[in-house]
């Protein structure tokens, strides 16, 4: 099975294939460029892997909780190669990816949601399997959900601003961070497999982000 | 021969069509959100580029089961590449690059005051080059001699407010939903010609800009210092939408007049509105001009102008997939690339 995944909710852009297996994968800074950069870069990663487009099985994307229009390219253009390819999608939760990424059993996933608010998860890995401790929600430091036993690792963007206050809200709880760890294709596509393995992938117009915040503007009555 | 994509997400309508080259437009689909936004009084960007990807696939795909065609059969993908909404353009750039990759094909960036520019040749009879068009919608209000496609020069523009924003602002003061122009233009049919008076900017400027800011305030007074009853509303209704297709109506026909051209394209949503068609047309009859109007559903945004302009843009089709969308873009900037 080749199961190709883009990533494109931070400011880095990366994409992997996941090839029988093997994984190959490209990530680059692109801070807003992404639109620019991300075609190209599938376009070299298959060639790198000596993968035709048409042996691509599936397609994988980050969905979300992360930068709405970053999500947005990744959901777009999963959906405009499904579409042309005739293939499924399935969309991963960036958070869960940190967690797959970290290397760790139990892992507290936080991303920066900017407006003083974190997305914020927590998974525990489970005979192969990750189990969702805390369900991805938006929240502050101060509220979020509080965490069942300890000897978590920490994880994501959301310890490098709020690092403090989720110390102050987990004492004890946390082993260790990694501030600096951000979503990438390469985790993206391993949680797919298991995702197109189960039967459970999507068609292409199904395809869409997960955002957390919904509250984007007032309407008229509310102001 | 060629079947194109179109591919239109600039602001708050999805819009999707295949055109053919020989065979004309096969089919298009639109998803509005105008009832999305209405509750927040205006276009939210964000709201907007959500609605929009949740709609774009499914349109595709009923865009081409009403044509009776398959993906494979397309040869290019159109798509808006400005100006508009960020986030919004992103949505169509995203889609219709990796569709265009995934199929092997080139992608053709529009630009999307071109697409309104162009609806009119959509129609039968259809203007020929070179002509006279009055582009008024909801952000653009312009006046631009077209030679070519892609040969446009600006004759005059609006200083600030669009046409279609004085209307839909005035429609506000009188407590109409958005986007109101077209609802203030059916309060005006019962409106009393004359009763209330607004002024008419930049009449007699001697140049082809516009300039309707100060309508708003004319309005909020005359809102302001009147009765609130339905009928004061209407004659209210009446008033803005003379002064408005007046100035257009009348700088339209002096650009007609300076350039010597016998055509004038109207294009953009206020086109749709019947006092501006009625007072163009009469104008035609008298002074021996012919005018074209896109079909009313082609007036606001719309898929198959994107098609069609991308069809007229074939050689500039690109197999880059980059997509580099322009949220401000100078139509006058295309010009020398064609
Ligand atoms: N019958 C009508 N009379 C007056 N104005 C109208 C009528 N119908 C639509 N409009 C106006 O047309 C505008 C919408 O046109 P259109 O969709 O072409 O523009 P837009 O998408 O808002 O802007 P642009 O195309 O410049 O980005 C709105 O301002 C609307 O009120």
């Amino acid at each position: 099975m080749n199961i190709l995944a883009l990533e494109t909710s931070t400011e880095y852009c990366s994409v992997a294939l996941w090839r029988n297996g093997v994984v190959h994968a490209r990530c680059e800074l692109a801070g807003q460029k992404h639109s620019e950069m991300l075609m190209g870069m599938v376009d070299a990663l298959l060639h790198e892997a000596d993968c035709g487009l048409h042996e691509v099985d599936g397609i994988a994307f980050g969905k979300g909780p992360g930068s709405f229009t970053g999500v947005r390219i990744a959901s777009g253009v999963a959906q405009g190669l499904a579409l042309g390819l005739q293939r499924e999608i399935v969309g991963v939760c960036t958070l869960l990816a940190l967690a797959q990424a970290s290397g760790k059993q139990r892992v507290l996933a936080v991303l920066d949601a900017r407006m003083s608010e974190l997305y914020l998860a927590a998974y525990e890995l489970r005979e192969g399997e990750w189990q969702e401790s805390i369900a991805p929600c938006l929240c502050n430091a101060e509220h979020a959900p509080m965490l069942v036993g300890a000897g978590w690792h920490g994880v994501g963007s959301g310890f490098a601003v709020a690092g403090e206050a989720l110390q102050t809200r987990y004492a004890g709880l946390l082993d260790s961070v990694d501030a600096g760890a951000v979503p990438q294709a390469a985790a993206v596509a391993a949680l797919a497999v298991t995702e197109f393995a189960g039967g459970r992938a999507l068609d292409a117009a199904q395809a869409l982000p997960l955002y957390l915040r919904d509250k984007v503007a007032l309407k008229t009555c509310e102001r | 021969m060629a079947l194109i994509l179109g591919i239109e997400s600039s602001c708050d309508e999805t819009g999707i069509a295949l055109y053919h080259t020989e065979r004309g437009l096969l089919a298009h689909t639109l998803h509005s959100q105008i009832a999305l936004h209405n509750e927040y009084g205006g276009v939210v960007p964000e709201l907007a580029s959500r609605d929009h990807v949740r709609h774009i696939s499914p349109l595709i795909r009923a865009a081409l089961s009403k044509a009776n065609c398959t993906l494979p059969d397309i040869d290019a993908i159109a798509y808006t590449q400005g100006p508009g909404l960020g986030g919004a353009l992103l949505v169509g750039a995203s889609v219709a690059n990796a569709l265009a990759y995934a199929l092997g094909i080139p992608t053709i960036p529009v630009h999307h005051l071109e697409g309104h520019l162009l609806s009119p040749l959509l129609s039968t009879p259809a203007p020929e080059f070179p002509f006279v068009a009055l582009l008024v919608s909801g952000g653009h209000t312009q006046l631009m001699r077209v030679d070519s496609v892609g040969q446009y020069s600006l004759l005059g523009e609006t200083l600030d407010d669009a046409a279609g924003e004085a209307f839909d602002k005035s429609a506000k003061l009188l407590g109409l939903d958005y986007p109101g122009g077209a609802l203030l233009s059916r309060l005006a049919q019962r409106g009393t010609p004359g009763r209330i008076k607004l002024p008419r900017p930049m009449l007699h400027s001697g140049d082809f800009d516009f300039s309707f800011s100060g309508l708003k305030t004319a309005v909020l007074l005359a809102v302001q210092q009147n009765d609130t009853d339905e009928q004061t509303r209407a004659d209210i209704a009446h008033a803005v939408q003379s002064a408005i297709v007046d100035v257009l109506a009348s700088k339209a026909l002096s650009a007609l007049k300076h350039s010597g051209l016998k055509q004038l394209v109207v294009a953009g949503g206020v086109g749709a509105n019947q006092q501006l068609r009625a007072q163009l047309n009469q104008a035609a009859q008298q002074r021996n001009f012919k005018v074209f109007y896109p079909d009313l559903e082609f007036c606001t945004d719309n898929g198959a102008m994107i098609a069609f302009a991308g069809a007229a843009r074939l050689q500039h089709a690109r197999r880059d997939y980059r997509f580099d969308i322009k949220p401000r873009w100078d139509l006058q900037q295309i010009n020398h690339a064609s």
